[in-house]
């Protein structure tokens, strides 16, 4: 189950990311951040985001146009 | 945080709307991602500091600003946009396309840049070259000139001109 959901839809790029990175702050470390999003470069740029943070991205999906990812925060 | 940290300096030579994007963009992701971020603000791009921010596009000698239209992609003939008062009209409508489209204003990312402690160093020569004043420019900003920036871009691992 994810501590904190994100709602970053309607939101095109940098704001997903620079939103996510707020709303992590507030996930306490090892805590899953759940994040739904509608741009469709948000699956790369989080994958990216994830591989330099160091945090986790442990599932992404896609349903009927909205993106989700579960990003476990690192310890 | 990454295990090796990196870290990015940006040269911000333009000031209008469209090109205050591209280095904003990139100065808050790297911050988000954890890098260290520096921008040197210099000629054109020194008035984006400003407090109050007046930006507008520029269609003169842009021929690839098309905006999308009922459909179509529509760009303006290089005589029309000598006209007074067209770069304002395109202003217009970029700005509502962004609001429309979901995409930050760059007042928006500005105050990311702020709150993610993008250092911002605006250029002194530029400013004594078109009479601006530290007093109008945002908070937390430093001043500085090329060697200021030179230190910085050496110890950087990206170093972007834009």
């Amino acid at each position: 189950m994810a501590d904190h959901t994100l709602d970053a839809k309607g939101l095109n790029c940098p704001l997903p990311i620079l939103k996510a990175r707020k709303a992590l702050k507030e996930v306490p470390d090892a805590g899953v951040l759940e994040i739904l999003a509608t741009d469709p470069g948000s699956v790369a740029d989080f994958e990216a985001f994830c591989r330099q943070t160091g945090n986790e991205l442990l599932e992404h999906s896609e349903d009927d146009g909205v993106y989700r990812f579960l990003i476990k925060k690192a310890a | 945080m990454s295990a090796e940290e990196k870290s990015m300096s940006i040269i911000v030579t333009k000031g209008s709307l469209d090109w205050a994007y591209p280095p904003f963009i990139l100065a808050t992701t790297a911050a988000a991602m954890g890098l260290p971020v520096t921008m040197f603000f210099t000629f054109y791009g020194l008035p984006l500091l400003l407090k109050d921010l007046k930006l507008q596009v520029t269609a003169a000698g842009n021929p690839a600003m098309k905006m999308p239209m009922a459909g179509m992609h529509v760009g303006l003939p290089n005589l029309l946009t000598a006209v007074p008062g067209v770069d304002a009209m395109a202003s217009v409508m970029m700005k509502n396309l962004i609001k429309k489209k979901g995409v930050a204003s760059i007042d928006e990312l500005r105050e990311a840049a702020v709150e993610s402690e993008v250092r911002m160093i605006g250029c002194q020569m530029t400013m004594d070259l078109f009479e601006y004043d530290k007093k109008d420019m945002i908070d937390g900003i430093d001043i500085g000139g090329a060697a200021t920036y030179i230190e910085c871009a050496t110890q950087a691992d990206i170093n972007l001109f834009i």
